[in-house]
C-alpha cells in the first residue's frame, strides 16, 4: 500500500529506494521507550533529490540512518535497487556493494573528520576499503581529481582538517563521500552549521555533482528555503510520521496539512515589509494526529497528505481551491 | 553612527574599537576600528560572515574577551563610564545585571549539575539581597514569561530534562531576570528549528516591550534580521561596512558586500538554477588588506578599492556605507537583478518618506 504507487503518470520513474512501513523504536518495552519512526512509507526515485524536513526530534536522522542500515528497523522494510537491505549478510559481496553505493554526509563538518588524519587519507579511506585504486599513483590521482571536483586543490591533500574553514571541511566530507563513486547520498543537514554565503557554495556544488554523475540525494534539513531550492520532491515529517509528500513547488505553494502550513509560516523571509505582515500559524497536533487511523492519501495528482478517511474530501477540496489561484499568497501573510 | 532623532541619547556607544589577538603566527587584527551606538529600546542586528568579528564585538561589551586579546584602542561608553576601563569587580556588578548575554549554544551556558530553578534565580541572588524563597518565586514568574508554563513543578529538573527550545528559553530567563538595560544575543536561534525560532523571536520582542530593553542581535540569517531588527550593521573583516534602518539595508543597500549577502539568500521565489554565492574567501586578518577588504571578491571593485580604505559616505541621516561607489563622480554600476528588485520597492514605498 505504497502511497506513491497509486499515481498514474510517472511509471517511467525508476525506484532506487523503497521504504515500506518503517518503524523504529528505541529502548522498546523500557520506561524510556521512544517511538522515533511510526510506520512511514515512501519511494526515492533514481536521479531525484528528496528533501526531508520537520522539526527537531521528528525522526529525520533516524530515517536516514535506518536507510543506510546503521539501525536494524523495529518493523517494515527498506529496499535498495529492489533488494531488502535487512537480508544483506555482513561481509557479503552484496553488503560491501551496498556500503559503497550509499554514502552519508554529516551535519557537523568539525566532528565528522578525524583530526589526526591528512585530508588525502580521509578522502581515500573508502577507496582503500573497497580496493578501488590500482596503485598508489592511481590513489593520488583520484584524490586530486576529487579535491578539484569539490573546489579544493592538490596542495590541500597533505593538510589536516583543523587548517580548514567550515565550508572547506564540508567540501572534504563531500569528497570523501564521492570517492567511492556512490549512487545515493544521504546528506544530513550538510549546511546548517555554515553561514549563508558558504551555504550557497555547498548547495551549488551538490547540484553540479548530481547533474554530472546522475546521483540521487536524500537531503535532510530544517532550513526550508534551501530545501525547496535543491529538492524535486519534499517529505514533511512530524512526530515520527510523514504528514505530507509532494513536489517542492506543491509543498510550498499549496501546502495542505496544517503542520506543513505552520512550518512554512515560520520561515523568516529576508524582506522586512513581508515580515511585518506575517503571523506564524500555530499548530494543534491534537486534531490531525490523534489516535485515529490515518494513511498517506493522494488528494491531488502526486500530492499526498496524512489523512483519515473522513478528512480526505476536505483536503481534496482545499487542493482544488488552492490551485485555482494563480499566485497563492505566502503562507502566514494576511491579504489586505 | 548617526542617530535617528538627535534628541535620542544612545544607551551604549562604541567608539573606534580596535582589538587584536596575540597568536603564534602574529597578531590577528580581529576588530579594526568599529564604532556604533545602541539606542534605548531598539534592536540592532549585526550581520556578516563567519569570522567577521560579530562575537568579539559583543563579548568586548560584556568584558568577556579571551586572555590573548589586546584592546589596541577605543571606548565603550555606558552611562558615562567606559566599560573597557572597569575593574573586575565593577564588571561583575554589571554583568547579568545591567547587561546580559544569551549565547548560541544553550547547553554550554547552563550548568548541567544545577537544577534550573536555582540557575534562573542565581543572578537575582548575586545582585540583590533577596531571600532564596523570593528569588525562586521570581524565577517561576520569569520562566512562565518565557513560556515554561509548568515552571513551579519543574524547578528541580536539570537542563538535560528539557528540549533544545526549552533550554534556550531557560537561558533567556536567566538573562532577563534582572531586567537588564541591554541584552546581547549571539545567534540565539541558529541551532533551533524554524518553529521554535519563531517562538523565541516573538518572545524577545514581547519582553523588549515589557521591560524596555535594548537588544543587540547577532545572526547570519537575514530572514531573522528582517523580522526583528530596527537597525542593521553589516560587518566584514573586522569593520562595519554599512549601517542603516532595516528598510534601508534590505531595500536600499549600497555596499557590494551587503548586495552579495542579500543575493545569496534563497527566497521562496528563487527559481533560477544556481544560487548566487559570493566568490572567494574572506581576507587573512593577520595581514588585512590595505584598501577595501572586500575588493578582491568584489566584481564592482575599482583601482582605488585596492589602494585606499573607503570612508563612510552618508546616504541619509540614518544610513551610511563605506564604499568608493558612493564617492561623488564614481561610475554608475549596473545593479544585480535581486538588488534592482529591492531598489524598486524602496523607490515606490520608502523614498522621500524619511524626509518627513
Ligand atoms: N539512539 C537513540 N536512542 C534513543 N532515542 C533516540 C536515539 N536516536 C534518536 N532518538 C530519539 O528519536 C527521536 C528522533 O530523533 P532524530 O535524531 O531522528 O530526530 P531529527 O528529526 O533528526 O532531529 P534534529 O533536527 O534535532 O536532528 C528523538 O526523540 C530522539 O531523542
Ligand atoms: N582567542 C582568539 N585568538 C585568536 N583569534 C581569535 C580569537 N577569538 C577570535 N579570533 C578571531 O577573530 C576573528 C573574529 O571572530 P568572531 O568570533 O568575532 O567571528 P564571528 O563574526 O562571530 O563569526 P561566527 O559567525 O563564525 O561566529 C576571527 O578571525 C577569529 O578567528
Ligand atoms: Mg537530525
Ligand atoms: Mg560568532
Amino acid at each position: 500500500m505504497m502511497a506513491d504507487d497509486k499515481t498514474s503518470k510517472k511509471d517511467d520513474r525508476e525506484i532506487l529506494v523503497k521504504v515500506e512501513h518503517l518503524v523504529q523504536t528505541f529502548n522498546k518495552g523500557k520506561k524510556d521507550e521512544v517511538k522515533a519512526i511510526q510506520d512511514i512509507s515512501f519511494n526515492i526515485y533514481k536521479g531525484e533529490t528528496l528533501g526531508l524536513v520537520g522539526e527537531s526530534g521528528s525522526g529525520k536522522t533516524t530515517t536516514g540512518r535506518s536507510i543506510i542500515r546503521l539501525y536494524q528497523p523495529t518493523g517494515g522494510d527498506v529496499l535498495f535497487e529492489g533488494q531488502n537491505i535487512a537480508r544483506l549478510r555482513n561481509g557479503s559481496k552484496a553488503m560491501l556493494d551496498f556500503r559503497r553505493k550509499v554514502q552519508m554526509i554529516f551535519q557537523d563538518p568539525y566532528a565528522s573528520l578525524n583530526p589526526r588524519m591528512k585530508v588525502k587519507d580521509i578522502i581515500a579511506e573508502g577507496i582503500d576499503i573497497h580496493h578501488l585504486a590500482k596503485s598508489n599513483a592511481d590513489r593520488d590521482n583520484r584524490v586530486n581529481a576529487l579535491l578539484d571536483e569539490v573546489g579544493l586543490n592538490k596542495d590541500h591533500a597533505t593538510r589536516y582538517p583543523h587548517e580548514f574553514s567550515g565550508g572547506q571541511r564540508q567540501r572534504i566530507g563531500i569528497a570523501r563521500a564521492l570517492a567511492v563513486e556512490p549512487e545515493f547520498i544521504i546528506a544530513d543537514e550538510p549546511i546548517s552549521a555554515l553561514d549563508v554565503s558558504i551555504q550557497a557554495q555547498v548547495v551549488n556544488l551538490l547540484k553540479d555533482i548530481q547533474d554530472k554523475q546522475n546521483l540521487t540525494y536524500l537531503f535532510i534539513a530544517h532550513d526550508l528555503s534551501m530545501v525547496k531550492y535543491i529538492s524535486d520532491r519534499i517529505a514533511v515529517m512530524h512526530y515520527g510520521r510523514l504528514v505530507e509528500l509532494a513536489s517542492a513547488d506543491e509543498v510550498y505553494n499549496h501546502p495542505l496539512h496544517p503542520y506543513t502550513q505552520s512550518l512554512l509560516s515560520a520561515i523568516p523571509i529576508p524582506d522586512p515589509e513581508i515580515e511585518r505582515k506575517r503571523t506564524p500559524i500555530p499548530y494543534d497536533a491534537s486534531k490531525v494526529e490523534d489516535e485515529r487511523r490515518r494513511r498517506m492519501v493522494e488528494v491531488y495528482p502526486d500530492h499526498f497528505v496524512f489523512a483519515a478517511t473522513d478528512e480526505v474530501a476536505g483536503y481534496k477540496a482545499a487542493a482544488v481551491k488552492s490551485h485555482l489561484v494563480d499566485h497563492p499568497p505566502l503562507v502566514g501573510t494576511t491579504t489586505d | 553612527m548617526a542617530t535617528n532623532k538627535p534628541a535620542e541619547e544612545p544607551i551604549l556607544s562604541v567608539k573606534d574599537l580596535k582589538i587584536d589577538f596575540r597568536t603564534f603566527a602574529g597578531p590577528v587584527h580581529a576588530i579594526r576600528d568599529v564604532s556604533f551606538d545602541l539606542k534605548k529600546g531598539e534592536t540592532l542586528a549585526i550581520v556578516g560572515e563567519s569570522g567577521s568579528g560579530k562575537s568579539v564585538t559583543v563579548r568586548s561589551i560584556m568584558g568577556l574577551l579571551a586572555n590573548n586579546a589586546h584592546i589596541a584602542s577605543g571606548q565603550i561608553m555606558f552611562h558615562d563610564a567606559d566599560i573597557l576601563k572597569k575593574t573586575k569587580r565593577q564588571l561583575n556588578a554589571m554583568r547579568g545585571n545591567d547587561i546580559a548575554m544569551i549565547f548560541q549554544d544553550p547547553m554550554t551556558s547552563l550548568d548541567p549539575t544545577m537544577p534550573i530553578g536555582k540557575q534562573v534565580a542565581e543572578p537575582l541572588r548575586l545582585h540583590t539581597n533577596i531571600s532564596e524563597k523570593k528569588a525562586l518565586a521570581e524565577a517561576v514568574r520569569v520562566l512562565k514569561l518565557v513560556g515554561i508554563q509548568d515552571a513551579q513543578e519543574r524547578l528541580k529538573d536539570y537542563p538535560h530534562q528539557f528540549s533544545g527550545g526549552q533550554r534556550q528559553r531557560i537561558v533567556i530567563a536567566i538573562a532577563i531576570i534582572n531586567h537588564p538595560q541591554i541584552l546581547l544575543a549571539d545567534e540565539p536561534t541558529t541551532a533551533l528549528d524554524v518553529t521554535i525560532q519563531a517562538q523565541i523571536i516573538h518572545l524577545l520582542k514581547e519582553i523588549q516591550e515589557k521591560i524596555d530593553t535594548s537588544i543587540i542581535f547577532i545572526t547570519h540569517d537575514l530572514g531573522v534580521v528582517a523580522g526583528i531588527a530596527d537597525r542593521v550593521a553589516v560587518m566584514y573583516a573586522g569593520k562595519i561596512i554599512e549601517y542603516g534602518t532595516v528598510d534601508e539595508i534590505f531595500y536600499n543597500a549600497q555596499h557590494p558586500y551587503t548586495w552579495g549577502l542579500l543575493e545569496a539568500m534563497p527566497t521562496l521565489e528563487t527559481n533560477s538554477d544556481r544560487l548566487y554565492a559570493i566568490p572567494g574567501t574572506p581576507p587573512d586578518l593577520l595581514d588585512p588588506p590595505k584598501g577595501d577588504a572586500f575588493a578582491p571578491r568584489n566584481p564592482f571593485a575599482m583601482q582605488i578599492d585596492l589602494e585606499q580604505q573607503p570612508p563612510f559616505f552618508q546616504v541619509s541621516p540614518t544610513h551610511a556605507a563605506a564604499t568608493w561607489l558612493l564617492y561623488p563622480g564614481a561610475p554608475k554600476v549596473e545593479l544585480p537583478p535581486e538588488i534592482k528588485r529591492r531598489r524598486q520597492i524602496w523607490e515606490t514605498q520608502f523614498a522621500g518618506k524619511e524626509a518627513e
